[in-house]
């Protein structure tokens, strides 16, 4: 097969002008890969910076409140910045010291991975430009001040839908002036190849932790594995722990948004979900697009999943019946979210509460000596504004009046 | 006649010839039509009508804002067909190229899209972000239709990716004078007459140098060393301003510095 392609999926679609950049951006990761020191100090660093390995949860009460299959939740919450995030700029801020690059830039939509960058610029040394679609900062702006007091340089994007997609894009335009001392730290498994490759060898920590840590506390296989999905990093990570062991189900849980039938959502890999092939932002995948190819608006409560496109390595996975997809509705995820933080003290953050929702539906009908995993890819005690919101609390709403008068 | 001796042919009268663009729809076919007219009556060349899209990545804030504004307005991709064959039809001097992404070719079917680009008396397609690697049956599609899918050479490319982008090319070369998007006013990379005599070392095609290209200095410096100058951004921005009418002039008075 070609190289970049995974089925029909993926390839380098990239102006003329950034052909040597990918060159070079391809020897020096395949360099690395070829490397086991490369990977050992990527190790010891998520070891000593990062929190890593994260915990896989025995979420005891839960299982107890379902009664169905034993339910371990990965813990990509405690991971340093709150979101596993932080695995794959990590990784690429080793690649960018040995690249002798001196500046990061990178898109983001719910703000979690401008925060990794600008959190990895600020350790690495590197000039970062972070570029986040102005409706995103609108609604993540506790996020753009600590990118802001990190050191980075908050550019809101006010072109198109003004979220990420745009953000990617305005991001490309950068890198098109700047790629002599400037990498574009593409914040999951999509883009141009080698990203997607990339990006889900540096989450492939998470799948090789929690493949060690069931084996060790469940003594076998799990039976599924649930991960929410918007681009699909944090989903490619854990699955591919366990891509190679038929008798684990792989479930992929999409942004359904206001429900699929309303057209208001961000799920490409569902029944009805109206998304076809299409080539944008540097490679081929699902799209959520009109017939004619132009990229529609998409809608879910979790900023981090709103996004018209989907790693090809996951549309081909899908295809193939490898992983199986699903999609959760905003009000499904406020409950989950709920019933997360009363039984079991967790505070998953909306993206990630979305697996949460797919995997409460299914674990009740499994037997007690079946396990699932969740991964929680994040934490949303962070996301404080977002999710207060989200809940429409009253008492918040009445503080946050209070303190605006302060402000005044 | 193939695209490539049509310029060369225009070459033996002419010091350097002229590439004009315009996205369609924008602010509507109307104007569109105007400023064509100006264009063709004022001695250019070529004409690259641009099929918005909603992701243009290559674009810079000017084209980005038009493609929007015209998507906004509703435009379909058989209205720019339907527009480019009448185009083609009043104005038989102008050479027309499409100039979109792959997405819009790739939906429509490339195969379809290509056929209908001829068959409207198009002479080529340019595709900034399809590289020959991911296009080789677009390349291959074109050329048996006798259109120029128009390719790109730009500062950073070695001189080995030079010949093997010229190899594949036909119609003529477009020569990217400076980094970044459309429209923006970096500097000239380099030497720019160094970065010329590479390209022309690189291929026998004919050179057309554009991005960011928008005073009459700049067509002055192109002659001698390119063959065509790419005017983009520059002319959305004059319609903007000053309307229609004020193209004409200002096409003429680039190449009478010519």
């Amino acid at each position: 097969m070609k190289k970049g392609y995974y089925g029909q999926w993926g390839g380098a679609f990239i102006p003329e002008v950034l052909q040597a950049t990918f060159d070079a951006l391809n020897k020096a990761y395949e360099t690395a890969r070829a490397d086991a020191s490369f990977w050992q100090e990527y190790v010891d660093l998520m070891g000593n910076y990062s929190c890593r390995p994260t915990p896989l949860t025995y979420a005891e009460n839960l299982t107890r409140h379902f009664g169905g299959a034993k339910i371990y939740i990965k813990r990509e919450d405690l991971n340093h910045t709150g979101a596993h995030k932080a695995n794959n700029v990590m990784g690429q801020g080793l690649l960018v010291r040995r690249m002798g690059k001196k500046r990061v830039i990178a898109e983001t939509g719910a703000g979690q991975h401008g925060v990794a960058t600008a959190t990895m610029a600020a350790r690495f040394g590197f000039a970062c430009t972070i570029y986040m679609g102005e409706e995103d900062v609108a609604r993540q702006r506790p996020n753009v001040f600590w990118m802001e007091k990190l050191g980075a340089t908050v550019v809101p994007v006010t072109d198109g839908s003004r979220t990420l997609k745009d953000a990617m894009n305005e991001a490309f335009r950068d890198w098109v002036t700047s790629m002599d001392d400037t990498h574009y730290v593409i914040g999951t498994v999509c883009g141009p190849h080698p990203f997607p490759e990339m990006v889900a060898w540096f989450q492939s920590i998470i799948g090789i932790e929690a493949r060690r840590q069931i084996l060790a506390q469940h003594g076998r296989m799990p039976d599924r594995v649930f991960a929410c999905v918007g681009g699909g990093s944090n989903a490619m990570g854990i699955f591919q722990g366990f891509l190679e062991e038929p008798g684990v189900e792989l479930v992929g849980v999409e942004a359904g948004g206001l429900g699929i039938a309303t057209g208001k959502h961000a799920s490409r890999m569902v029944e009805g979900s109206g998304a076809s092939a299409g080539v944008a932002q540097g490679y081929k995948t699902l799209f959520l697009q009109s017939p004619e190819g132009q990229m529609r608006d998409t809608h879910s409560i979790a900023a981090g999943l709103d996004y018209v496109g989907i790693s090809p390595i996951l549309s081909d996975l899908g295809e193939k019946g490898r992983v199986r997809f699903a999609a959760a509705t905003d009000r499904e995820v406020i409950e989950a979210l709920s019933l997360a933080m009363r039984t079991e003290g967790l505070i998953p953050a909306m993206e990630s509460a979305h697996a949460f929702v797919q995997a409460f539906k299914e674990a009740p009908a499994m037997s007690k000596d079946q396990a699932i995993i969740i991964n929680m890819s994040g934490r949303g005690d962070k996301d404080i504004f977002t999710i207060a919101h989200a809940f429409d609390d009253p008492s918040w709403k009445a503080f946050i009046v209070k303190r605006a008068e302060e402000y005044r | 006649m193939d695209l490539k001796k049509e310029l060369q042919q225009r070459l033996k009268t002419k010091p350097i010839l002229l590439m004009t663009h315009l996205v369609l729809g924008y602010p509507s076919f109307t104007v569109n039509r105007e400023v064509i007219r100006q264009m063709a009556e004022n001695g250019v060349d070529c004409i690259e009508l641009q099929i918005p899209f909603s992701e243009p990545i290559a674009d810079g804030p000017v084209i980005l804002k038009a493609s929007q504004q015209s998507l906004d307005s509703g435009i379909a991709v058989e209205e720019c067909f339907r527009f480019g064959q009448e185009m083609a039809a009043a104005f038989p001097m102008i050479r027309f190229l499409f100039m979109t992404y792959y997405n819009i070719v790739f939906k429509y079917g490339e195969e379809a899209f290509l056929q209908r680009t001829r068959d409207i008396g198009f002479c080529g397609t340019i595709v900034p972000d399809l590289p020959p690697e991911e296009g080789q049956t677009y390349l291959e599609r074109s050329k048996n239709l006798g259109l120029a899918p128009i390719l790109f050479f730009t500062p950073t490319s070695t001189d080995a990716r030079l010949r093997t982008v010229a190899s594949q090319g036909a119609g003529f070369i477009y020569c990217v004078a400076r980094r970044g998007v459309t429209g923006q006013q970096t500097a000239f990379d380099g030497d720019l007459e160094q970065y010329l005599a590479r390209c022309r070392r690189a291929t026998d095609l004919p050179l057309a140098v554009g991005f960011g290209i928008s005073a009459l200095a700049d067509v002055a410096l192109l002659t001698g060393m390119a063959d065509m100058a790419v005017i983009g951004t520059a002319t959305i921005k004059l319609v903007d301003a000053q309307g229609p009418a004020a193209v004409g002039p200002f096409i003429a008075g680039l190449l009478a510095q010519a």
